[in-house]
């Protein structure tokens, strides 16, 4: 169902991504997503980065749609319907490791659990949620491709070895997919339990047109959020994407 | 012994499920994952010659009793689509192959590559509401319908279906050209043409402004469509329209179709929807003492 919402306030989180603040009282998961219409333009289906009554999605600005909701101000409106997908199951003790704006699927997460984290991006300016992130846990780690804060190396290479000091149960992770397939390997060879949530081209959001599916199981109706079990089973997953005709092309 | 096994003009299937086209069925692992799920065949997302990428989003409204969506025919073009029909034909999937096109000869031309891919049957869309130039735009002519159904018959040997629209008043003009073309099965129905409109923004939601209209709201226009091409064809029918439970099958085949197809139930009752409907329509069938979906087909014209 459409439901118009207002942007009720903004807020900057680094220098290219914001979130828009609504309010809807949807129930709402960890790691369940929206489809965002804006009307005239598009729609989308993005992340909530939170869940409660009041509900925020985070935007970085990349192609067309994303931009133009960045010129967006407080009052203006937009449509949401959803959310849809299926989110994290937390077990046990958990990491989170989020990487560039993939930490905002990570939030209600980290809210909710209070777990161990690792951001990862690619310079400091592009980190997001820091200071949010420590009101809600004690340890958190940072990476930077660049070394410009943190460790100076991608968020794998800091989860391996946060994972060689601490024990945990799962690890919950977004972010690219090259990051989450290296991620998804490490574990592997761990034999530790992860959940990823992967992204594709999505038309309908409910589990019908199939232009979202990752060999045969649909991002936005199995997913976003894959366990170890079934992401060992993807032949796609870091190889392929789906482009919006359906043909297979290289991620 | 009763049995859901269905022989539609040729066709054998195991059960008279079909996934209908558009629903998940644009990859050859999402067909597999069909067929896993219990469907007695998968119908494939329409393939055309060139890749297409339809209408951009917002492609669907969500409704109370349905969908309306626009996704106007994207497609990988028949080419690449060969690799999706290898992964699912080796995988023992019994493929029927919808296409379009816009004119006979690019029919017969997709029909015969989906043949040669492999395809059990083809499905010719003649009923997309939402494509210009394609779909319902032809498939409301009879006289086009017949000569599009004619050319395909001569350029393929396995079964050839029609889909057709009910938004016109000529459906069984539309389903006598089938037949007398030499069809050799009719499907309905397609989606009824429809359009949500935003209060809020003052516009049509769609971006493509007007859609199809599917799901549970459509069943009862579909089960009116079989009674009435049931009672003037002799080509069998096959259901679609906003099946969900196994009594809406009942009442498809009860109506006149041999066969089913379900397509937005996949979306609110997920991928099990088919191994729920057969499971129940098995149970009926044994409680009301029909022993095959034949015996029950077109009883309620009785």
């Amino acid at each position: 169902m459409n439901e118009p919402v207002m942007i009720k306030r903004i807020r900057r989180e680094s220098s290219d991504v914001v979130s828009l603040f609504f309010d809807w009282d949807a129930e709402a998961a960890p790691g369940q997503f929206v489809m965002v219409c804006i009307p005239g333009l598009d729609e989308v289906p993005m992340s909530l980065s939170t869940i409660g009554p009041e509900k925020s999605i985070s935007i970085k600005a990349i192609g067309e749609t994303t931009r133009f909701l960045h010129t967006m101000g407080e009052g203006d409106r937009i449509s949401v319907r959803g959310p849809y997908g299926r989110g994290f199951r937390p077990d046990g003790r958990i990491l989170i490791v989020g990487g560039g704006v993939g930490m905002a699927a990570m939030m209600p997460l980290l809210r909710s659990t209070g777990a161990d984290l690792i951001i990862g991006a690619r310079k400091e300016d592009e980190l997001v949620f820091l200071s949010e992130c420590r009101e809600y846990t004690k340890n958190v780690w940072v990476s930077t491709d660049d070394g410009s804060v943190g460790f100076h190396g991608n968020a794998v290479q800091l989860m391996n070895q946060v994972l060689d000091e601490g024990s945990y149960d799962m690890v919950a992770a977004c972010g690219p997919e090259v990051m989450l397939y290296y991620l998804h390997q490490a574990c592997m060879e761990r034999g530790l339990e992860c959940q990823l949530s992967l992204e594709r081209f999505m038309k309908c959001g409910v589990g019908l047109c199939g232009s979202c599916v990752v060999d045969g199981q649909r991002v936005c109706a199995e997913g976003p959020v894959f366990d170890s079990a079934t992401l060992e089973k993807l032949k796609e997953f870091g190889k392929f994407k789906r482009d919006v005709a359906g043909r297979r092309v290289r991620l | 012994m009763t049995s859901l096994k269905v022989n539609v003009s040729g066709l054998r299937l195991k059960n008279p499920s079909m996934v209908a086209s558009g629903i998940m069925d644009e990859t050859g692992d999402s067909m597999i994952k069909m067929m896993e799920s219990g469907a007695g065949a998968v119908v494939t997302k329409s393939i055309g010659l060139e890749p297409k990428d339809g209408h951009g989003n917002p492609t669907l409204v969500e409704l109370d009793y349905g969908y309306i969506n626009a996704m106007g025919l994207p497609n990988p073009g028949i080419d690449a689509f060969g690799e999706e029909m290898e992964v699912a034909v080796r995988a023992g999937v019994t493929v029927i192959g919808s296409i379009f096109a816009s004119c006979e000869g690019d029919f017969s031309l997709l029909a015969g590559r989906m043949e040669d891919m492999g395809a059990a049957a083809v499905e010719l869309n003649l009923s997309c509401p939402h494509a210009s130039g394609y779909g319902m735009e032809m498939g409301i002519d009879p006289v086009v319908v017949k000569a599009i159904v004619a050319s395909v018959k001569d350029s393929v040997r396995v079964p050839v279906f029609a889909k057709l629209t009910p938004n016109t008043h000529r459906l069984m003009d539309i389903g006598n050209s089938v037949q007398e073309a030499g069809g050799d099965a009719v499907v309905a129905i397609n989606t009824l043409k429809a359009m949500a409109i935003s209060p809020e923004s003052a516009r049509p939601i769609l971006r493509n402004r007007f859609g199809g209209l599917s799901g549970p709201a459509v069943k009862p226009v579909g089960v009116r469509a079989v009674f009435d091409l049931y009672s003037v064809l002799d080509i069998p029918i096959i259901g679609v329209g906003g099946i969900t439970s196994w009594r809406d099958a009942v009442e498809y085949i009860m109506a006149g179709a041999s066969a089913f197809q379900v397509g937005s139930a996949i979306g609110h009752k997920g991928v099990q929807v088919f191994g729920e409907i057969c499971d129940g329509m098995l149970a009926f069938m044994r409680d009301y003492g029909y022993s095959s979906i034949h015996d029950m087909t077109g009883v309620a014209h009785e």
